[in-house]
Order: C-alpha cells, then sequence, then structure tokens
C-alpha cells in the first residue's frame, strides 16, 4: 500500500522536466499525483478493505482523505493558474486545444460533488442507499475520469509507475464497489 | 494545328492517358479558392506577448523553428512576413520574456527560427506561432511534437488578406 503510493510519487520526483519548471508549477504537478494517491486510498476505505483497520476509523479516514483530496484538487488547479492563467481558464470553460483538460475539469466537479454529499449526509435526509448510489456514482465519474486525465498527460509522472497505479484505482474502486453491493438500494429486509 | 498529325493508335493513347491524368486529379483548373486560409488553433494566442522583437535565435538555441507563409488562394509564398515564436522550453515559461522572438520569411516565404529546446507543459510538448501584423488576418498556431524529443517542429501559414 505504501509502496503503491510512494513509487510513483518518487519516480515522479526524479522527472527531468522538473529543472525546468517554477516551484508553483512542481507543486501543483504533485498535487495532482498526490490526489491520483488519495484516490486510491478512498475505494479501499471506504469499502473497508485495508486490513488491522477497524469499520469507524476506515469510515474517519475516509472523511479525511475526501477533504484532502479536495485540497490537493484545489492546489492543483490553482497551482496551474498561477503558472499559466489562459490554459487553465481554457480547460476549465471546457474549450481547451488538450483533450485531458476536459476529464480533469469533470473530474474536479464531481469530487467536489462527492465531497458536498458526503458533508451534508445526515441534513439531505435520504436513505442510506440512495445517498451512497448517489456518492458512489459521482465517485466512479471522478475516478474515470481522473484515470483518463492522468493517462493523456505527457508530465512528470514516470510511464509505468502512472499505469500501475491508475490500475490499481480502477481496480480498488471496482472491488469496493463490488463488495458493497452499491447498485442494490433495496430497503434491508 | 500544322505538323500535327493523329494516328489512330496516338489518339487513342493520347485521349485515355489524358482522360486518366484528368481522373486522378492532377489535371486540375485554375481556381480562384485553390489554398484555404489556416484557421488559428485552440489556445494558440496562450500567453501571447504582441511585438516580440525581432531576434538571430531565442536563448542559446540547439532546435529549429521551421514553417511557410503563403497567401490564400493562389498560395504564392509571403516574403518578409513577421511570425512571433514562443513556448515553455528549458530556459524558460511561455511566460518569461525571454522565450519569445520573432523572425521574417525570405522571398521563398519560408521562415526558420533557432530556439532552445521545447519540453512538454500542461501535458504536451508544443510551440506557439503568431502571425499578427495586419496586413492579413491574424493567425494563432500551436503544433504539438510527435515526440518531446524532436529537436525540430514544423508550423505552415496561409493568410487572408485583411
Amino acid at each position: 500500500m505504501i509502496l503503491a503510493v510512494a513509487v510513483p510519487i518518487i519516480a515522479a520526483a526524479a522527472s527531468p522536466l522538473l529543472a525546468w519548471r517554477e516551484p508553483v508549477y512542481i507543486a501543483a504537478g504533485f498535487a495532482g499525483v498526490v490526489s491520483m494517491c488519495l484516490l486510491l486510498m478512498q475505494p479501499l476505505l471506504a469499502g473497508r478493505l485495508l486490513p488491522n483497520l477497524s469499520p469507524v476509523t476506515s469510515r474517519n479516514w475516509h472523511r479525511w482523505c475526501g477533504l484532502a483530496l479536495v485540497a490537493t484538487i484545489l492546489i492543483h488547479v490553482g497551482g496551474l493558474w498561477i503558472t499559466s492563467p489562459p490554459d487553465v481558464l481554457d480547460a476549465l470553460l471546457f474549450v481547451s486545444p488538450t483533450p485531458f483538460s476536459a476529464w480533469g475539469v469533470i473530474a474536479m466537479w464531481a469530487a467536489f460533488a462527492v465531497a458536498l454529499l458526503g458533508l451534508l449526509r445526515q441534513r439531505l435526509g435520504l436513505r442510506f442507499r440512495v445517498w451512497r448510489l448517489g456518492h458512489t456514482g459521482l465517485a466512479t465519474v471522478t475516478i474515470i475520469g481522473s484515470v483518463v486525465h492522468a493517462l493523456l498527460i505527457e508530465g512528470t509522472m514516470e510511464i509505468m509507475t502512472k499505469w500501475a497505479l491508475c490500475a490499481l484505482v480502477l481496480l480498488a474502486s471496482a472491488r469496493a464497489l463490488a463488495k458493497l453491493r452499491v447498485w442494490d438500494v433495496r430497503r434491508r429486509a | 494545328m500544322t505538323g500535327v498529325t493523329f494516328s489512330r493508335r496516338s489518339l487513342i493513347v493520347t485521349g485515355a492517358s489524358a482522360l486518366a491524368t484528368g481522373a486522378t486529379g492532377l489535371m486540375v483548373p485554375a481556381r480562384a479558392k485553390g489554398v484555404a486560409p489556416t484557421p488559428s488553433m485552440r489556445g494558440g494566442s496562450n500567453n501571447y506577448r504582441p511585438g516580440a522583437p525581432i531576434v538571430d535565435r531565442i536563448g542559446g538555441g540547439g532546435f529549429w523553428m521551421t514553417g511557410t507563409v503563403r497567401r490564400a488562394g493562389d498560395g504564392a509564398p509571403l516574403p518578409g512576413q513577421r511570425i512571433q515564436i514562443w513556448a515553455h522550453t528549458t530556459e524558460g515559461h511561455e511566460r518569461d520574456p525571454q522565450s519569445h522572438g520573432a523572425t521574417l520569411t525570405d522571398a521563398n516565404g519560408e521562415f526558420r527560427l533557432e530556439m532552445p529546446q521545447i519540453v512538454p507543459a500542461f501535458g504536451q510538448p508544443h510551440g506557439h506561432l503568431a502571425y499578427d501584423s495586419g496586413a492579413f488576418e491574424t493567425v494563432f498556431l500551436r503544433p504539438i511534437m510527435a515526440s518531446s524529443k524532436d529537436k525540430t517542429l514544423a508550423a505552415h501559414f496561409v493568410l487572408q488578406p485583411a
């Protein structure tokens, strides 16, 4: 687990591209890499797939990782904005020449919506399984969007570790969704 | 037409070859709208700095930006046209003034400007070029390198009179 997260970050830290980037741009890039690592943690924690963690601890970590994910996405986009405002504006308005931008922006808005659903769960008053279907449905949009976003980019992430991390994110997500049977919204008998 | 006589064989051969040439599109009648103008590319004008100086070389060089400038319609090469070039390179970001420079096309409408190696930025190794001198419609290009290890990149302009 630690290996799966540490290796891609260390590999990205060795990227030759870093030599030609300003600190803000480097920070923005790494915020993106950390976001992807947090995206691996989220389904593992939600699905209680990590050993030696009680369900309550798992849930608590899921909340904190979720908030951290929102923060790293904001740093990612904010840092890119400082580096090149017109490129980020194009991305946010869906007129960017780079196809991965749209995937990233969709993933970002879905992630914010997922976080909001998490924060407002009790206030919304939805039946738990209905709420969970919405939460995981939007999370799936974030996961697929983020993976496509990352794979299409030629950036600081090293190619093998990037593909491996993305594959792990997809695997963990599929495993968690299957274990929780999120599509089953019937009341428990 | 004196002196030109067609035997039946030569008439058939000439006629058939003319038909074949016509079918392949090699024999095209002169058309007013022959060469279409190049449209600006998405994101082409990002981080543009109008009025970048004409330089012999941007920074230390080692990488070549090349291309041609032609007139829409007849496709005639346009000499003396000012093309501005900028990119994220080993020597600076797109926004940095030292990453920008301009050059003029030669008698054949061709330009080439040496600049530092372009490196991937915002996910793609790409350059920016602008024609923005007024006599023709402004065009911004944003070509992408097939590989970030390439040592050259080409971009071609077909300009529409303003």
